[in-house]
C-alpha cells in the first residue's frame, strides 16, 4: 500500500468513477492515514467493477483493484453498512445459486435478488427475452458432485 | 469426458455458466467452427462454476477455491489445458491458478481446502489463443466467403488482456490479435478507442444504469470510428451490449440498434455457415449477413 503515492492516474482512466462517492485513489490515501472507517463505509470498492484498468496502468504497479477487493472483504468481516446494498445482495444471490447447484442459475438468481431487494417494480429486462427465445431454462443446472462445492463454501465461510 | 467434435488437435473445454444458458450462441458457434477448422474439444466432466466476480469481491478464498476445482478436475481428467470461451471465467482460472502457484502460503490453503496437491500447470486459453493457436492461415483456407463489407470495431473489454504479465498474450492497451483474426475472414477492423474499455459486466442487474451509459458509451465510439458491427469473445459483454440495448433505447431516445456478433459467429459466416446454424438469431438485435448490402447498419 505504500507503493501507492498518489498521483490519481487510476482514478483518471477509472470507467465508473463518476458514480462513485470517492475516487479510487481516495480509498487508498483514507487508509494510508488510518481513516478505516471512512474507507469501508464509502461506495466505492462496492461500485468498482474489478476491470483492473486501474492496476495496469499504476506507474508504481500497485495493484488497485485487488486492494479493492480486500477493503470489501474486510468491510463485511466487520459487519460495516453497506451503501450500494442491491449490488451487495446481487453478489450474496449470485454465490447461492453457486452453493446449491454448482453452476449458476438465472431464474434462482433473479427471483433471490429480487426477495433480497424487495425490488420487485425494478425490470430485469433480459429475462423475458432470453425466456423467448429459449435461452435462460426453467430448471436448474445441477453437477454431480454438489457436495465438493458446498464443502468449498462451508470451510471458507465467515458467518 | 464427451468428445463434443472430431478432429486431431485436441482442447478441453471448460464452458462456464453462460454457455448453457444465456450465451448459448457462443457454444454452438464456437464447436461448429472449431470442429469445422479440424479441432475438438473435450468438455471437463463436473465442471462447475468459476466464482466469477461475486466470488472474488466478497471472499477471497472461496473465489481461489471455486476455480481451483476446476483446475484440480482438469488435471484428473488428464487435460493439459483448457478453453475458457467467457472472459471473466478466462480470467479467473488464470488468477487463481497464478496465485496458486506463486504464493505457497496460498497454495497450501487451496490444497487443505479441495484435499489434493497441485502439480500441474495447466494451460488457460480464452478463444482468441485458441484462433490463434489453430493458425490463422485454417481460416483464410477454409474461406467459403471473404466478408469484405463489414467495419468490425473488435472489443476486447476489460478481463481478456488484464493483467497482460499473466495473461500473456497480448498488449492490454493496444491489443491486436482479435483484429488479426477479424482480418483472416477478410473483413475489415476499425481503428477505435474503447476496445479496452469496461462495460461494467457484474452490475449488469443491480446497477443497470451504469452498465447502460458504459455500454451506450462504446458503441457510438465505435459507430463513430466507421464500424458498422461489432464483435465481442465474452458473453457478459454480449449481453451488456446486445441485450441491453433493449433498455438503452428507453433511456437514450434515438439510439440506433447495432449489431453486436461473437467472434466465433463472425468466424462461421465467413467459413459458409448461415446465421441460424450459428445462433445468430437467438440475439436481441438482428444481424442478415447479406453480401451485397448489410442490412441493420447504422445509417
Ligand atoms: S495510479 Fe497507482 S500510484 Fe497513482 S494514485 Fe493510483 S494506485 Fe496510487
Ligand atoms: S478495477 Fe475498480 S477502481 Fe480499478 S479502474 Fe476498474 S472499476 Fe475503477
Amino acid at each position: 500500500m505504500s507503493l501507492c503515492y498518489q498521483c490519481g492516474k487510476c482514478s483518471a482512466g477509472c470507467p465508473i468513477r463518476f458514480y462513485m462517492d470517492i475516487a479510487p485513489n481516495k480509498v487508498v490515501r483514507l487508509i494510508q492515514l488510518g481513516l478505516y472507517d471512512e474507507a469501508l463505509k464509502s461506495s466505492t470498492p462496492w461500485l468498482c467493477a474489478g476491470c483492473l484498468t486501474c492496476s495496469a496502468r499504476c506507474p508504481n504497479n500497485f495493484d488497485l483493484a485487488k486492494f479493492m477487493d480486500a477493503v470489501r472483504e474486510i468491510a463485511l468481516e466487520k459487519g460495516v453498512e453497506v451503501k450500494e446494498k442491491d449490488i451487495l445482495s446481487f453478489h450474496e444471490a449470485f454465490l447461492d445459486q453457486i452453493k446449491m447447484h454448482g453452476r449458476s442459475y438465472e431464474v434462482g438468481l433473479v427471483a433471490e435478488y429480487k426477495m433480497k431487494t424487495l425490488n420487485l417494480l425494478q425490470d430485469v429486462d433480459s429475462a423475458p427475452g432470453m425466456f423467448f427465445k429459449g435461452k435462460l431454462g426453467i430448471m436448474p443446472h445441477n453437477i454431480e458432485d454438489k457436495k465438493s462445492v458446498r464443502d468449498i463454501f462451508k470451510k471458507t465461510s465467515k458467518k | 469426458m464427451k468428445p463434443l467434435t472430431g478432429g486431431n488437435m485436441r482442447f478441453g473445454y471448460y464452458p462456464g455458466c453462460s454457455q448453457i444458458s444465456s450465451a448459448k450462441e457462443y457454444d454452438l458457434s464456437l464447436k461448429k467452427v472449431i470442429g469445422n477448422l479440424g479441432v475438438s474439444l473435450d468438455e471437463l466432466d463436473d465442471w462447475s462454476c468459476c466464482g466469477a466476480t461475486s466470488g472474488h469481491v466478497t471472499n477471497h478464498k472461496l473465489a481461489n477455491g471455486l476455480a481451483m476445482r476446476n483446475i484440480m478436475l482438469a488435471d484428473h481428467q488428464g487435460l493439459d489445458n483448457i478453453v475458457a470461451p467467457c472472459a471473466a471465467c478466462y480470467n479467473r482460472l488464470i488468477l487463481s491458478q497464478y496465485e496458486t502457484f506463486n504464493h505457497p502460503e496460498i497454495k497450501s490453503e487451496i490444497e487443505e481446502l479441495l484435499s489434493t496437491k497441485f502439480e500441474k500447470d495447466i494451460g488457460i486459453f480464452n478463444v482468441l489463443e485458441l484462433f490463434m493457436k489453430i493458425g490463422l492461415g485454417k481460416i483464410v483456407e477454409n474461406r467459403k466467403r471473404e466478408l469484405s463489407n463489414l467495419n468490425v470495431a473488435c472489443y476486447y473489454g476489460c478481463l481478456l488482456v488484464r493483467p497482460a504479465d499473466i495473461t500473456k498474450f497480448d498488449d492490454a492497451e493496444e491489443p491486436t490479435s482479435m483484429e488479426r483474426i477479424v482480418e483472416a475472414t477478410g473483413a475489415k477492423t476499425v481503428d477505435w478507442n474503447h476496445k479496452v474499455e469496461c462495460c461494467g459486466a457484474a452490475h449488469s442487474i443491480a446497477r443497470r444504469d451504469i452498465v447502460v451509459d458504459l455500454s451506450k458509451k462504446i458503441i457510438d465510439d465505435a459507430i463513430a470510428h466507421g464500424a458498422n458491427v461489432m464483435v465481442v469473445a465474452c458473453p457478459m459483454c454480449h449481453t451488456n451490449l446486445d441485450m441491453r440495448q433493449r433498455t438503452m433505447k428507453k433511456v437514450y431516445p434515438g439510439h440506433k440498434e447495432f449489431p453486436v456478433l461473437y467472434l466465433t459467429e463472425l468466424v462461421g459466416l465467413s467459413l459458409g455457415m448461415n446465421e441460424k446454424e450459428l445462433g445468430i438469431d437467438l440475439h436481441y438485435i438482428d444481424f442478415k449477413y447479406d453480401d451485397n448490402i448489410i442490412k441493420n447498419t447504422v445509417a
